[in-house]
């Protein structure tokens, strides 16, 4: 499971954060390069990820993968915008400068570049971040911690149960779809998408009446239990904040608010060097 | 059993491990980011058709937040949004119907497939594409293309997968009355 979720056990500062305060801090981290596209907060944001990141000790091997399949994703993002609207950017900034003494409609403009720029750096300010949390997260501690922030404790449980059934829907869909194929049901590229969705039924059918047993069987043994009877429980792998989690919190909050100031400082969300 | 349970805990759970399973290993590619042949929604109307909206717009919430936080790619929480919307509105429409006692007739059919077409619909065309132009600012033409074709694509995913799903569960269940005493 933890391989899934690619949660690496290594001693650093990050990992002796509490997962509640990860949790926290990404969710204030992502809001502050969401409201804004100022290019320089967006920059130092993105330096301080990749920062922290080399903080966290995590390696480049462990998190190449998912860097080329971002960057794979953000490069057809980017293509896309580009050819939806090309003057998006001299929409925003208000004045069209053409680049290399081309004109027309996809010509290359200043602002659109520039706003792709933006584009990038917004990526780059998040995504490090992102993988930060999940390379440092025990995912069982995250469940704990959401209880922590204020998160309900049935719903924190139903996240941990998510966690816990992930690897066992995993197994059985596997099982399922090797014994209908074995039957001659067709799953591969070869088939069209319209009979291997109808392939895919054939396996679901049996996968979600088993599931339904399977939610029987554990509601009723929550409810021997005594489950929800009580207005708190208790987390085996739940921590308590120390000071350097408050800090943490205290940093992101701050980044929140400098986001906001440069909002109204700027008078828009992007900031414009072109006039 | 539609209120807060127990059951509705666990369902919700297991939804959202069966709604991350199909979507992280089951997913057809279709070409555009961010959209792909999502058999999942199939399975998440049918978890909110029988276990309510709750469990509806938590499994969607979960299961969603979980496939972006695997994919590494960043969690886009307009569409996290988006498939909670349409767990919640599923949940809410179906509240109604009768699938756990095994009843799910033709009139049933009609109405949860009316019922997915509007709510994919309002998801992807109005929610999803809405949050990312205020979230993310990207360029109107751009996410409304994208949100048309993710609707398109998983209307037709829940049609065939979630009426299956909802017709084979109720045809496994005893229906009242289906024991008679022996005379």
């Amino acid at each position: 499971m933890n391989n899934l979720f690619n949660y690496i056990d290594r001693p650093s500062p990050i990992h002796r954060l509490t997962g509640a305060t990860k949790c926290v801090c990404l969710l204030l981290w992502s809001f502050a390069a969401m409201f804004t596209y100022d290019t320089r907060f967006l920059f130092i944001l993105s330096v301080a990820s990749f920062v922290l990141l080399k903080v966290s000790r995590i390696k480049w091997k462990d998190v190449s993968f998912m860097m080329v399949f971002t960057a794979a994703f953000l490069l057809m993002n980017n293509i896309l915008v580009y050819l939806f609207s090309p003057h998006h950017g001299t929409e925003i900034y208000g004045t069209c400068t053409y680049l290399f003494g081309l004109t027309g409609k996809y010509a290359p403009t200043a602002e659109q570049l520039f706003y792709h720029l933006n584009y990038f750096l917004k990526y780059t300010a998040t995504i490090p971040f992102i993988l930060l949390f999940v390379c440092t997260t025990n995912p069982s501690e995250f469940a704990a911690s959401l209880n922590k922030i204020g998160v309900k404790y049935s719903v924190a449980y139903s996240v941990a149960l998510a966690l816990r059934y992930i690897p066992d829907v995993q197994r059985e869909y596997h099982d399922i779809s090797q014994a209908q194929q074995a039957r001659g049901i067709e799953m591969s590229k070869k088939a069209t998408p319209l009979k291997r969705l109808k392939s895919a039924a054939s396996i679901l059918v049996p996968l979600i009446l088993s599931s339904m047993d399977k939610i029987e069987t554990v509601s009723n043994a929550m409810e021997l239990r005594g489950f929800g009877k009580n207005k708190k429980r208790t987390w085996y792998m739940g921590r308590n904040f120390k000071p350097a989690d408050i800090a943490a919190m205290a940093v992101c909050i701050l980044l929140v608010a400098i986001s906001y100031a440069l909002n109204i400082l700027n008078k828009s969300r992007f900031y414009n060097p072109f006039i | 059993m539609k209120k807060f349970s127990v059951k509705t805990i666990v369902a919700t759970g297991i939804g959202a491990a069966l709604f991350f399973v199909l979507g992280r290993f089951v997913a057809i590619p279709s070409g555009i980011p961010n959209t792909n042949i999502s058999i999942q929604y199939g399975v998440l109307a049918f978890i909110a058709a029988v276990f309510g909206p709750i469990a509806g717009v938590l499994a969607g919430l979960i299961g969603h937040f979980f496939i972006d936080f695997s994919f590494g790619w960043g969690v886009w929480w307009s569409w996290v949004i988006a498939s909670a919307f349409f767990g919640f509105m599923m949940g809410f429409v179906a509240s109604k119907m009768k699938i756990d006692e095994g009843q799910f007739g033709k009139k049933d059919i009609l109405i949860f497939n009316a019922a997915q077409i509007v709510c994919h619909l309002v998801a992807w065309v109005v929610i999803a594409p809405v949050l990312d132009i205020l979230i993310y600012q990207e360029p109107a033409n751009k996410v409304f293309l994208q949100g048309l074709v993710g609707a398109g694509i998983n209307i037709v995913a829940t049609a065939v997968i979630g009426t299956l799903l909802c017709v084979a569960y109720a045809a496994a269940i005893p229906k009242k009355g289906s024991l008679k005493e022996e005379e």
